[in-house]
């Protein structure tokens, strides 16, 4: 990993951990709720007419899931990172293996 | 960018479900041609789609006191296009409405309008358009994923202004009333995601030239050459 790139990826983390810090009162709700919330007061009356056909029983379960979620996608991308790096390398050495 | 299950009116749920079923089955066929004509890049799309489903699962604080998350969809419409993107994309709205409860079947139409088309095709352009102005390769990846990342949210904001507009104020009224909410809460998390997805596209111009060049991402001028 070059310098360049971790430090884009310092940038980030900074990025995501600032506003725990200047926030600290934020009760740091899903901005997805807050929709569903502000459609509520824009129109009371109104009920969602379908019901998720699945919904993790706690938020344990459910954090479970997330983090399912996100350790296959990385799982996979390491792999494939892992994968060509190997075959770049292997490359690389074959013409020599070949004399 | 997660409209709830059940949150748009049928009317709505249907017609934006009507807009994407052409891409994504567009796209489809697109996912088949390359896997068949690129068959080195099946491994890179995988990867692109896992891309994300990880961007997608990490809900990172913002500097409204709430918590959002990126799409991770930049990624791959830059460098597949964008109708192999939303189908990469629709996959991840289905794992979440289907296991998660967070969006639904009712409002996949419109979740996949807004963060697998619609967001991908901003992206995909202004991309396209950086290296058209000789923006270096980087700035072009950052300002795409960023502005599709921010475009989005601005469509889930419209989504719903327009299922439920302010009673007083109109549909202008709700628009910014959902914008605060989705929009504002982003900004951080779009830059997030383009610094990200930059770091990204470095390492694939590194290690993946091969696959790069066979889906004419690193062909023409402005994009030859590694990262800048």
């Amino acid at each position: 990993m070059s310098r360049r790139n971790l430090m884009l990826l310092g940038v980030a983390a900074g990025i995501a951990a600032l506003p725990l810090l200047l926030r600290a009162d934020g009760g740091f709700k899903g901005s997805d709720d807050q929709g569903s919330a502000a459609v509520a007061a824009l129109a009371p009356d109104y009920q969602p007419w379908f019901k998720p056909v699945w919904t993790p029983p706690s938020g344990e379960v459910e954090s479970l899931l997330f983090s399912l979620q996100a350790a296959l996608g990385a799982g996979l991308v390491g792999y494939y990172l892992g994968y060509r790096r190997g075959s770049q390398r292997r490359r690389e050495d074959a013409p020599r293996a070949g004399d | 960018m997660h409209i709830m299950e059940g949150y748009l009116p049928p009317l709505h749920a249907l017609a934006w479900t009507v807009a994407s079923a052409p891409f994504v089955l567009v796209g489809a066929r697109k996912v088949a041609k390359v896997m068949e004509e690129h068959r080195e890049t099946r491994l890179l799309l995988a990867a692109s789609g896992a891309f994300a489903f990880v961007l997608s699962a990490l809900k990172i604080p913002s500097i409204t006191g709430s918590c959002s998350h990126p799409t991770g969809v930049g990624l791959g419409a830059i460098v597949f296009g964008p109708p192999v993107t939303a189908v990469l994309g629709s996959i991840v709205l289905l794992f979440q409405a289907l296991l998660l409860a967070h969006g639904g079947l009712t409002t996949l139409g419109a979740n996949v309008f807004s963060m697998a088309i619609a967001g991908p095709w901003v992206s995909f352009a202004i991309f396209r358009g950086a290296a058209a102005l000789g923006l270096p390769q980087a700035a072009g990846v950052f300002l795409a994923a960023m502005l599709g990342d921010l475009a989005t949210y601005c469509v889930t904001a419209c989504q719903l202004a327009l299922a439920f507009p302010d009673p007083a104020s109109g549909f202008g009224g709700a628009l910014s009333k959902f914008l605060a909410i989705y929009a504002v809460t982003q900004v951080p998390l779009a830059i997030i995601e383009g610094l990200i997805t930059v770091v990204a596209v470095n390492i694939l111009v590194q290690h993946s030239r091969d696959e790069l060049c066979a889906l004419s991402f690193l062909k023409g001028g402005a994009l030859k050459g590694g990262a800048r």
